[in-house]
């Protein structure tokens, strides 16, 4: 279902003496399947613009078309455009609420007006899926750790299956363990059900290591929209902006200014890998 | 969605009213309160009502801005219209199935609406003026000498700032997780009342939890900082009062002088 952004432009508390353009004139096209990443400096509209995507925030000018449709249309359904763009917020393990661990990620698909069976499903596979052991979804959400938690909150997105997943800085806070775990476990459920999956952050390695397109955010604006290997060699620009390139980036430019035979475009460790035995064996 | 709630909201200007001293605009709220409820002929209210018109312009706050207080309170002011026209005895004017509109109630109900929305005006032009932190430090000063009869007066002004300052935290907490559970298909706003309750569960959980967690935070960070009651506390901006203060000062008993004179000469022609 790809999803189209029509000069979209959205200012926060209009006509009050706090307005502020939050988002001016992006115009994107999501396809079906893509892993796409935004990054942008804080402030830079990617909170903003993702919560457009499923409706939450209105276009002030504009409009998105979802499925061909237009979702600002009357007789548009907004709750079916929900369920089909599942959205994690920044911290989700802060939305849990109910008794059981289970109980929370069933939330989502019985809103869904699923019949009880397949709503249990859901919740079991969505649960095993993120790695939660069976024996502690009769516990209260609020015993778990924080990793945990944040484990559970992303299954209750999960559960409802939807055909486009966005992540809002899904890794915030968490140790580099849980970070690699939960953008692991990401990757392979969008290798599994080939939904779209777009993901919010401001850490350059995990989007670089993981996405096929890079969107870049700063002032509301999209700067740059191409592959991760694309984006990272105008890194000179996103610095300007107050981001960077991976690290590996700068080690592999360095290298190569050193004399090096290394390609200098490398945006992943692996890759890095390969390149310097590869420099080493000739 | 909640962006829009303006209770204690502050409006940012440059204006003479801006810069005054908090105590100064408390003592005069008071004086513009009590000034309200002393008087209700026409002259005293024509009076009020420039006095109250000079302060919004030098204040530069957009009219609309301050008259956005009066949506909250339409419904009051309508019932408390209707009963005193209604119900006044007096002499009647004409009568509706067996309701008598008296002279005397249109009078109460006229003198009424126009108190209580210049009640509304003159308070919400103080909150707007003043910054949350300069209103309860204002208060703290104000009501200092009453640490002597062991009012923790600190303690109070220190809760109300808190208070206060949670207000706007709290308000984008309860957007952020509406946002996030309407996300999961929630909905808060279709059903019966008993429905519409109950969905209101996912909203609030979380809501409590997160505003537990934030006190228990905020209680860490000041005791970190070695917060320990306003013993001995000095301030890093302590209220002085300025020369504009004491022109305010002025005027302002300039104002309760005129209002008393209009009251007594009215009176005595009348």
């Amino acid at each position: 279902m790809p999803i189209i952004l029509d000069h979209v432009t959205y200012k926060y508390s209009t006509g009050t003496a706090y307005e502020k353009t939050a988002l001016s004139d992006v115009c994107l096209t999501i396809p079906d399947g893509q892993f796409i990443g935004i990054i942008g400096h804080t402030g830079s509209g990617k909170s903003t613009l993702v919560q457009h995507l499923n409706g939450l925030l209105k276009a002030t000018e504009g409009t998105i078309y979802y499925n061909g449709k237009d979702i600002y249309d009357k007789t548009f359904d907004m709750k079916d455009l929900r369920t089909q763009v599942g959205m994690v917020f920044q911290y989700p393990e802060h939305q849990l609420f109910e008794t059981t661990v289970f109980e929370d990620v069933s939330f989502g698909p019985k809103n869904q007006g699923l019949p009880k069976k397949d709503v249990d499903l859901r919740a079991y596979e969505a649960l095993s899926s993120v790695g939660i052991p069976q024996e502690v979804c009769d516990s209260s959400p609020f015993e778990l750790s924080g990793g945990q938690k944040r484990r559970v909150a992303i299954a209750g997105v999960l559960a409802m299956k939807p055909a486009v997943l966005i992540l809002d800085e899904p890794t915030a806070g968490l140790d580099p363990k849980g970070r690699d775990e939960i953008l692991d476990l990401i990757q392979e459920t969008h290798r599994r059900s080939g939904n779209t999956v777009i993901l919010v952050s401001h850490s350059m390695e995990d989007v670089a290591s993981y996405v096929d397109r890079i969107i870049v955010m700063d002032g509301g604006k999209v700067k740059y929209d191409d592959t991760p290997k694309e984006v990272f060699k105008s890194y000179k620009e996103l610095e300007e902006i107050g981001l960077a390139a991976p690290q590996v980036t700068y080690l592999m430019k360095e290298l190569k200014e050193a004399g090096w035979p290394v390609k200098s475009s490398v945006t992943t460790v692996s890759e890095a890998r390969d390149e310097i035995i590869k420099a080493l064996k000739k | 969605m909640l962006r829009d709630i303006t209770i204690g909201q502050y409006y940012p200007a440059d204006s003479k009213i801006h810069s005054l001293d908090p105590r100064v605009k408390l003592l005069a709220t008071l004086v513009y309160i009590i000034s309200l409820f002393m008087v209700d002929d026409v002259f005293s209210l024509l009076f009020i009502s420039v006095a109250l018109a000079a302060v919004i312009v030098t204040s530069k706050v957009p009219f609309t801005y301050i008259m956005r207080g009066l949506h909250s309170i339409i419904i009051l002011l309508i019932f408390a219209a209707a009963f005193n026209i209604f119900l006044t005895p007096g002499i009647p004017i004409f009568t509706i199935w067996k309701l008598n509109v008296t002279k005397e109630g249109i009078k109460s109900a006229a003198v009424m609406m126009i108190r209580m929305i210049y009640l509304i005006a003159g308070t919400s032009l103080m909150t707007l003026t003043t910054t949350p932190n300069a209103l309860t430090d204002g208060l703290e000063k104000s009501l200092s000498p009453l640490n002597k009869i062991n009012v923790p007066v600190h303690e109070i002004a220190m809760m109300m700032s808190i208070a206060l300052r949670f207000i706007p935290i709290l308000i984008e907490e309860t957007d952020k997780i509406m946002k996030a559970q309407m996300a999961r298909g929630a909905d808060f706003e279709s059903g019966s009342i008993i429905k519409k309750a109950k969905n209101m569960v996912p909203l609030l959980v979380p809501l409590f939890v997160s505003a537990f967690r934030r006190a228990n935070d905020l209680a860490m960070a000041m005791e970190a900082r070695c917060y320990h009651g306003g013993e001995g506390r000095t301030k890093m901006k302590p209220l002085k009062y300025q020369k504009g203060d004491a022109v305010a000062y002025v005027l302002l008993a300039a104002y309760l002088a005129g209002v008393i004179i209009i009251k007594i000469v009215t009176n005595s022609i009348l």
